[in-house]
């Protein structure tokens, strides 16, 4: 009896409704709440979990070869990191290439040092999903997310950001 | 003399934002063509594509995704195609292999989405690549920010997956 009433028109009207919620639905806001857990191998090979840095303030950032301001950033948070990492910040980097090799050309050119992996549509979603470049998250010491960034975006006010996320305790 | 020399700054001038995009390659010979050089008369807006895929089937526009596989998956516009990233050789060999099989004359509508318009490495190339290829009725879909807020943000129906 209860499986006749699936064939009711009512209950595919208001399952193909909420279906089109789904698909309309704007991404969710992450911020305020905990980072999506992610574990991938970095570029030369050594398994990054984002769990690993917990006590760290993290800046985690996707980006991609071809985003220009992309370009403009990660040489800042090179930066960051080697003024900031015995502070406690640690910068993850996101590539969302879709293939690695223009990423490690350009980990090279840039000399950068913090871990990068490579993304996909996957971790995207978690994320909120990642529809243009860049995006970074700001995670405190606890996991939680506390800021996000899109685009091009006031360098120092992250960095303002991140330092007050750095001295709390 | 003088006004010829005002006219080039002038010029100068109005190229720059263009230029200001690819000045953020730290490799210069990585910059690719500006979204910038696509004229305004071949832009498309969101709304415009929108209400054209409404149409019947035949008269709908052959819509190509020019910007990365990983964006295309978590998001893509109904029906469109994946034809690989303008700003690399292999994006454009991927793009003459998508529209192989399409007329000349065929209204074909790429867009990318993956940085503002004025960032974008990916319209320009396959823009120029098309036109090279002989196709005479290109247009590429304007997005000012990006694909999540001017496309799916706005509630215009995406597709996702490969």
């Amino acid at each position: 009896m209860h499986i006749l009433r699936l064939f009711r028109p009512t209950f595919w009207v208001v399952i193909l409704f909420a279906c089109g919620l789904c698909a309309q639905a704007p991404p969710p806001d992450l911020v305020h709440k905990p980072a999506p857990a992610f574990a991938r191998r970095d570029l030369s090979g050594k398994k990054i979990k984002l769990r690993m840095y917990r006590g760290k303030v993290v800046l985690l950032n996707f980006w991609a070869t071809w985003c220009a301001p992309c370009q403009v950033e990660l040489p800042r948070f090179e930066t960051w990191q080697k003024e900031l990492g015995a502070q406690g910040l640690q910068i993850v980097a996101v590539s969302m290439d879709d293939d690695a090799t223009p990423v490690r050309s350009t980990v090279r050119r840039l000399h950068l040092d913090f871990p990068v992996v490579m993304g996909d549509a996957r971790l995207g979603d978690e994320y909120g999903g990642v529809l243009g470049l860049p995006v970074t998250y700001l995670i405190d010491r606890d996991g939680k997310i506390v800021a996000k960034f899109k685009g091009e975006s006031d360098l120092d006010a992250m960095e303002r950001e991140m330092e007050l996320a750095l001295h709390k305790r | 003399m003088k006004f010829s020399k005002i006219t080039a700054i002038m010029f100068a001038m109005m190229l720059m934002p263009g230029l200001d995009a690819f000045a953020q390659f730290s490799d210069p010979s990585s910059s690719p063509l500006s979204a910038m050089t696509v004229p305004q008369a071949q832009q498309l807006q969101p709304g415009e594509l929108a209400s054209s895929l409404k149409a019947e089937a035949a008269e709908r526009p052959l819509v190509l995704q020019v910007g990365s596989r990983v964006m295309f998956a978590q998001a893509h516009i109904p029906g469109s195609v994946f034809a690989g990233p303008g700003s690399q050789p292999s994006g454009l060999q991927s793009l003459e292999k998508a529209v192989a099989a399409t007329p000349k004359g065929k209204l074909v509508v790429i867009y990318c989405g993956c940085c503002p318009w004025n960032r974008c490495p990916n319209i320009g190339p396959a823009f120029k690549r098309l036109h090279d290829l002989g196709f005479t009725n290109v247009k590429a879909l304007y997005i000012e920010k990006n694909f999540g807020d001017d496309w799916v943000a706005q509630g215009y129906a995406v597709d996702k997956g490969e």
